[in-house]
């Protein structure tokens, strides 16, 4: 059929030029005969001599085009033919060739011979078995897989003994390279005398990380860790694989730009720990090294584990193949995966283009490192400048001017808003506490937008759209988080074009067996609605809820997540929901006394625990550097109070302002969702004229 | 007194103490406590323990958790006079798993002790304190 049609493409426009010769011709030669009777009248019919002639000619012509034509044909389609028939030979060869190499490659172990049974090219390594008794001569089956003791790697174990009698050659072929891939792995960590075969050379055993992880968490930070306590807590003997690229085993952020800033301890940056509101010391590491489990062990170990996987970062992610694979090319398999991979600093424009000796004297602050870079540069350098006056900036700004005076350092603070935290509080509340971070030692110049960014004269200068210019030592950018979705792509896993980070739905689940959870996820909150939220307690929050969904809970986000600032000694607020300034907002203020700081309200009560009720304890309250107390002022004095967010006359976010120990009031508002008349009704269910 | 003011689309209002004396007559919607997606306290509405539970900081989830599991659910459902006092062995089986971790359960402290007050505590997401301070619901 095939020939026929292949025959015919090449015959055609060579039949169609030889008709058409044909036709020519014979055109030709009726116009000719026709044309001849017009002239020559006299004569009569076919002049027979003329014509035989030119029928000859015509004749001989035709016949050969045809046999020209008949000619090339059949050379063509004998062509073709072989040209085929060696592209198949060719092909099935090449799959002949590429199994035993696999083999090779995966199992490092001689081949030894193939057998007919399978394939003829295949190679079937002889098995590392760890009892020395059994014997290890290769042999022609799969036999030895089946042999293999698989205490601690059940799931292979049934699937190879189900090679023993490999049907299809194709998929045995596959599946024995993936099961051999796992056994050498089983191998290498149990015996310590390994039976060899002679054509390799012997290797000692090298710790071999696992392949697989039931439980594997990607990002090893504030939601990861909550994650993984919350699959511990549920599945019990869980073993949870925790990869980060980072050098450090997780840790907490917050105290990052506060606590830490605060200590007396000169060796803070490497101690790293800091004094929570009830003196007690502790670790911004969540556990310290003992509580996990070294990698290697985590399929050995008896009661499961965590185990941390450090400097390694996940570059491909195979939904299909539930594995991930890391930047050196090991994969890992899993049952269940959690994405915490957080996000990445956002840096300027004109930073970035300002050239190197700028760059290099910019930092952008997230991790363990930037701490520890900034600290020393405060105490070197004479002047910083922070970009940036939300959450981070202004909680750096107040903790570098904190040092200002201690150390001489000239400290500035610059943003687009009209006061700090411009974004997050109505103007009245920003401006007012613009002032009290200007009182912390801070420059602070308002509605500022950077134009570009020079190295001159040994300073950093820093132009401003208004004309205004900025001389200074160092940068510290702060103007938000890019969320790391690097494995949208090799995941096929949907990116939230709104609030960037991966999309996930109310239950924080992306596609089956992926979960999102922290900073990066864009999730569905049943209450407020599709967003993200970049804040501590909400990655515990939604870590503990991939860990509860992770271990068979359907749950949705619920449990509305809160988070906090402190702005100095006078300035400390807690919020929760959707606290955004261009919403319409009802602030209640108390006539505040000078007993409404969060410095008074820790010193005070024993038992009010700030935030500790919330969420973790973090927030240490040091003796300020202010002793004189508050004076009454003749202006507004927004000491304390509460303020609701509203959208659609619906309470949707508030905040506590140097009210503390209240969240679980304000959580319950925001979960009813209800249309109050009147919202000083509602404040005064926190009690705010109290302690 | 208080006194109302509105700034565009911000409304601030003062008020004093005697303002905010009276009770308010907000109506707050009554919770469920059957709703399955709250977060419960120690004990859940079926008398299981959660482990999950942010009071037990790590104690359920690290190195030990297996034997204090067992212990504590001994201890839960013990119907001895004396609480308890069937479960010594598993208590003293988790005494010996947190010996071999000094760094995570220091010695000074009481290493067994279970929340006394079973009444589900506020939802709290109160995360990652070191084991010994936890257990001290607030």
């Amino acid at each position: 059929m095939l020939k026929c049609r292949a025959a015919w493409r090449r015959l055609a426009p060579l039949a169609r030029a030889s008709s058409t010769l044909c036709r020519q011709n014979a055109k030709r030669a009726v116009l000719r005969n026709e044309r001849r009777p017009d002239l020559n009248c006299s004569q009569m019919s076919t002049a027979p001599s003329g014509g035989g002639r030119e029928n000859t000619l015509y004749v001989v012509l035709v016949g050969a085009a045809c046999l020209g034509g008949g000619v090339y044909a059949y050379r063509t389609v004998l062509g073709d033919k072989q040209r085929y028939q060696e592209r198949i030979s060719e092909i099935a060869s090449r799959t002949r060739r590429v199994e035993p190499e696999q083999q090779k490659v995966q199992t490092q172990t001689e081949p030894a011979a193939a057998t007919e049974a399978t394939k003829e090219a295949i190679s079937d390594p002889p098995l590392r078995i760890d009892t020395p008794n059994q014997p290890v001569a290769p042999t022609e089956e799969i036999e030895p897989l089946s042999n293999t003791p698989e205490a601690s790697e059940p799931s292979p174990a049934p699937v190879l003994e189900s090679e023993v009698a490999p049907v299809a050659v194709d998929e045995s072929i596959s599946e024995v390279s993936v099961q051999l891939q796992d056994v050498p792995v089983v191998e290498s960590e149990h015996s310590a005398a390994v039976v060899q075969e002679t054509a390799v050379e012997p290797t000692p055993v090298v710790p071999v990380l696992p392949e697989h992880a039931p439980y594997l968490l990607i990002g090893g930070g504030t939601a990861s860790f909550a994650a993984a306590r919350s699959i511990r807590a549920r599945d019990p003997r869980a073993r949870v694989l925790i990869i980060t690229d980072e050098q450090d085993l997780p840790y907490m952020r917050p105290p990052l730009s506060k606590e830490l800033w605060f200590s007396d301890d000169p060796a803070v940056t490497e101690t790293l720990r800091f004094k929570q509101w009830n003196g007690k010391e502790r670790s911004i590491y969540f556990q310290p090294p003992s509580f996990y489990v070294d990698p290697v062990e985590l399929t050995k170990v008896e009661n499961g584990g965590v185990a941390v996987m450090t400097g390694k970062k996940v570059v491909h992610m195979d939904v299909r193949g539930n594995k991930v694979r890391l930047c050196d090319g090991s994969e890992i398999t899993y049952d269940k995966c959690l994405i915490a991979t957080g996000g990445i600093p956002r840096n300027m424009q004109v930073i970035e283009r300002a050239g190197e000796e700028v760059t290099k004297r910019t930092t952008l602050f997230r991790k363990i490192d930037d701490f520890k870079s900034l600290e020393k540069i405060s105490r070197t350098v004479k002047s910083i400048t922070i970009i940036g006056g939300g959450f981070l900036g202004s909680e750096l700004a107040c903790a570098l001017g904190r040092k200002s005076a201690d150390v001489g350092l000239e400290v500035m603070q610059m943003f687009p808003e009209k006061g700090n935290m411009g974004k997050v509080l109505p103007e009245y509340l920003s401006n007012w506490t613009t002032e009290k971070v200007r009182r912390e030692g801070v420059q602070v110049l308002t509605e500022a937008l950077v134009k570009n960014v020079n190295f001159k004269e040994g300073k950093v200068e820093i132009k401003l759209k208004d004309g205004r210019v900025v001389k200074t030592d160092h940068i510290v950018a702060a103007v938000g988080l890019e969320p790391n979705v690097d494995l949208a792509t090799s995941g096929g896993l949907e990116v939230d074009s709104d609030f960037g980070g991966y999309r996930v739905n109310a239950e924080l689940q992306a596609r089956s067996n992926i979960w999102v959870a922290g900073d990066a996820a864009c999730f569905y909150d049943i209450k407020l609605g599709r967003r993200r939220v970049e804040h501590h307690d909400h990655a515990v929050v939604s870590g503990r809820l991939a860990g509860e969904n992770m271990t068979g809970a359907s749950k949705p986000y619920w449990h509305q997540s809160m988070f906090w600032s402190d702005l100095g000694p006078d300035v400390g607020y807690e919020a929760i929901g959707i606290v955004d300034s261009s919403l319409p907002t009802v602030g209640v203020f108390a006539k505040a006394t000078a007993k409404d700081t969060p410095k008074a309200a820790t010193e005070q009560s024993g038992t009010g625990i700030r935030s500790e009720s919330e969420t973790e304890a973090v927030a240490g309250k040091m003796s300020p550097t202010l002793s004189t107390p508050i004076p009454p002022v003749a202006k507004d004095d927004y000491g304390k109070g509460v303020i609701f967010y509203l959208r659609d006359n619906v309470v949707v976010g508030i905040i506590l302002w140097n009210v503390f120990n209240r969240m679980p009031i304000a959580r319950k508002i925001i979960k009813d969702g209800e249309q109050h008349a009147d919202l000083n009704e509602v404040a005064k269910l926190f009690n705010i004229h109290e302690d | 007194m208080s006194y109302c003011r509105q700034e565009g689309k911000d409304r601030i209002i003062f008020v004093t103490k005697e303002d905010h004396e009276a009770p308010s007559n907000a109506e707050l919607v009554a919770d469920d406590p059957d709703d399955p997606y709250e977060d419960h306290g120690l004990i859940l509405p079926n008398g299981d323990i959660n482990w999950n539970c942010p009071c037990l900081g790590g104690m359920a989830s690290g190195p030990c958790g297996q034997q204090f599991k067992e212990a504590f659910s001994c201890f839960h459902y013990s119907k001895e006079e004396v609480k308890g006092a069937d479960c010594v062995e598993n208590f003293r089986g988790m005494q010996e798993c947190m010996q071999k971790y000094p760094e995570l359960y220091p010695q000074e402290e009481e290493a067994e002790s279970p929340p006394t007050d079973s009444d589900p505590a506020p939802p709290s997401t109160s995360e990652d304190q070191l084991p010994p301070d936890s257990p001290s619901a607030s």
